[in-house]
């Protein structure tokens, strides 16, 4: 008991409580100045469903996190695969490209906020240089690439370790014996490598979905500030600007808990699918 | 159909290790070849050179006369059989036997009789369509070779097939493998570092030793005539003796080491006068009547095996005389402490040169 009561007091104070707060927040109407009020049961939900903005958001998040999800795992699915047939045991690769990971999100989003900088970016002066004028400024669509970008830039090297350990644990021989068996490279990596590599794809599939969903706050705020024009305001963007700078605390309050239940319905697919698919 | 050639084959790896010091043999068409040796001789590296999976060094390997070394393991019209199975575990194992011939383009039908056909040979008939998970250890080795079957290749590929599975289930399917062998007739080349294994499969029998090809024969052959100590002593169980022998200066016998006896054989007149190691297989001593004796075994420790016994004990001398196993009739009652008269016949006594380990002829 005495050996787990500091877990169970930080799971406490910090996702119970603020858990329990932002329920609570979430059916109170409130002025922004916390002088009064009232329970309003469910009309914060019901406001945000019938608000377009809202559901423009949700939409945006959708295709943000899509975007970076596939990103992220497509390319770290394909350095690990070049890792696993070039280098073996051969650490240096691993430890360049595990790099990204150590970077905090805010500066990962600065990072490439400087890089795409319309006046004194160097890709911004590549794409000019090949006849694309980029301003993430005043274009909604590149503003939502650069955050895509940076998003999953960051998250590349997480699932890279992921994909080289599920690789290196798939036998040599399984390999082998395809190639015996008459398929090329690339067949080989879909018939045998990847289905066999499924778990670990799915389980990263998750987590950069809700990385997405949750965990891009800095990365929209140190880069766009989720303009222009709301282009790139995600969800878990839209519950600090609508709180903290809208002052609508309710509403706010219920976008987090809109939030937590989709994490907490994607864990439990997760559960759900680990317990049913671990051995073939 | 197809013979194999092996022409000066060597493979250093690249991190400059030297696994094959070069090895020059052909194997008929249709013949059971097997490489045997300890473990860490080079026996995979071979297979593997032969499958495509490693690169040739130096030298050149032909497959029915056709020089494969520049050829993918795909084109070379081999299939193989992994020691662990390597079975594609998210497959039913009617997708195992076909996923080879699904990727060369066969049209489903053929590929659903030769399936049908290879699984009513290797007794798989209701198992279709379970995983390898669902299978027991010996089910998977047929799959396995089920599915190198299916492809009906020029050349099998063994690599110790049978050394995951328990004794009993190794005896069986080493018959079942001989025999499907015999009955296709497709050449094929086992590698194994089990010598009982070797003796029984083998037309035509490899010993390697550190990368080397100590001899090349008929597995009768090999056994009756060992080239070097190293084979005498790993084919044949249990194991031959080995005893330090010199050469009478000008008689024909060999005084044995730590022995008083000399051995009445004659050492061929060709052979030089140095030391000699002299090698007796324990099932060529015979227990007779003492008159009749030209050895004696102070009786040490007694294997009763039922059908036979294994007697290990010291050749009698001054002293400590040198260690020998007897192999004698189950029958026959001998204790520790006793003495067992023994006799052999000349021409079942080796000779081999004690410096380099050669026959001496
Ligand atoms: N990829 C490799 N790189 C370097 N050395 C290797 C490699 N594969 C095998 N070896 C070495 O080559 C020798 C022969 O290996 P192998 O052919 O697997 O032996 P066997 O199958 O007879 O047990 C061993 O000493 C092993 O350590
Ligand atoms: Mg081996």
């Amino acid at each position: 008991m005495l050996l787990v009561a500091p877990q169970i007091v930080i799971t406490l104070v910090f996702f119970i409580w603020p858990a329990s707060q932002a329920l609570y927040q979430s059916v109170l109407l409130e002025d922004p100045f916390g002088l009064s009020r009232k329970l309003v049961w469910l009309d914060n939900f019901t406001g945000l469903f019938s608000d377009p903005i809202y559901l423009e958001s949700f939409g945006r998040t959708i295709v943000f996190s899509v975007a970076t999800t596939s990103l992220s795992l497509g390319i770290a699915l394909l350095l690990a695969a070049m890792a696993d047939r070039i280098i073996k045991g051969t650490t240096a690769y691993r430890t360049l490209v595990i790099w990204p990971y150590a970077v905090a999100p805010a500066v990962a989003g600065v990072l490439w906020f400087f890089m795409f900088n319309p006046s004194i970016g160097v890709l911004a002066y590549c794409l000019k240089a090949v006849g694309y004028d980029w301003n993430h400024y005043l274009d909604g669509t590149d503003a939502m690439v650069l955050i895509i970008l940076a998003a999953s830039w960051k998250q590349v090297s997480y699932n890279f370790l992921f994909f080289l350990a599920g690789l290196q644990a798939i036998p040599r021989s399984l390999i082998e014996a395809a190639a015996i068996d008459g398929a090329g490279p690339l067949k080989r990596f879909r018939t045998i490598v990847f289905p066999l590599l499924s778990p670990t794809t799915f389980f990263l599939l998750v987590v950069n979905i809700v990385y997405a969903f949750f965990d891009t706050f800095g990365i929209v705020h140190a880069t766009t500030t989720g303009g222009p024009a709301q282009a790139t305001t995600i969800l878990v963007y839209k519950v600090f600007s609508d709180g903290f700078i809208g002052l609508d605390l309710g509403g706010s309050a219920a976008q987090s808990v809109v939030l937590m239940v989709v994490v907490i319905g994607l864990t439990v697919v997760q559960f759900r699918y680990i317990e049913r698919k671990v051995a073939y | 159909m197809a013979g194999l050639e092996f022409i000066g084959v060597r493979k250093t790896y690249p991190n400059g290790f030297r696994a094959i010091h070069g090895v020059d043999t052909s194997v008929a068409d249709g013949a059971f070849i097997v490489i045997v040796g300890p473990s860490g001789c080079g026996k995979s590296t071979l297979l593997r050179m032969v499958a495509g999976l490693e690169t040739v060094t130096e030298g050149e390997i032909r497959i029915g006369g056709r020089p494969v070394n520049a050829l993918e393991p795909a084109d070379r019209n081999i299939a193989m059989v992994f020691q662990n199975y390597a079975l594609y575990p998210h497959m039913s194992v009617f997708d195992n036997m076909a996923y080879g011939l699904r990727n060369r383009r066969t049209p489903r039908d053929e590929i659903e009789r030769r399936v049908a056909d290879a699984s009513r040979i290797l007794q798989l008939d209701g198992m279709l369509d379970r995983r390898p998970s669902q299978l027991s250890g010996g089910q998977r080795q047929r799959v396995a070779m089920g599915r190198a079957i299916v492809r009906e290749p020029e050349v099998f590929l063994f690599d110790e097939p049978l050394s995951n599975l328990d004794a009993k289930l190794r005896v069986q399917m080493r018959l079942e493998i001989k025999r499907l062998q015999r009955d296709l007739g497709t050449t094929s080349l086992y590698v194994t570092h089990d010598q009982v294994e070797a003796m029984t499969l083998a037309d035509r029998l490899i010993v390697m030793n550190a990368g080397v090809a100590e001899q090349i024969g008929s597995p009768l052959d090999v056994y009756a005539e060992p080239a070097t100590v190293f084979v005498a002593g790993f084919i044949g169980s249990p194991a031959m003796n080995f005893l330090a022998g010199t050469p009478v200066p000008d008689g024909p016998g060999v005084v044995l080491d730590g022995s008083a006896q000399a051995l009445p054989f004659p050492l061929p007149s060709s052979a030089p006068r140095g030391k000699v190691t002299v090698g007796i297989r324990p099932e060529h001593l015979e227990p007779v009547s003492r008159d009749a004796a030209t050895l004696e075994l102070a009786v040490d420790l007694v294997e009763a095996l039922g059908a036979d016994s294994l007697v290990h004990g010291q050749l009698a001398g001054d002293g400590q005389g040198p260690a020998v196993t007897v192999r004698v009739d189950g029958a026959l009652r001998v204790a520790a402490g006793e003495t067992l008269p023994l006799a052999l016949a000349p021409e079942r006594v080796h000779f081999f040169d004690a410096g380099n380990g050669r026959r001496l002829v």
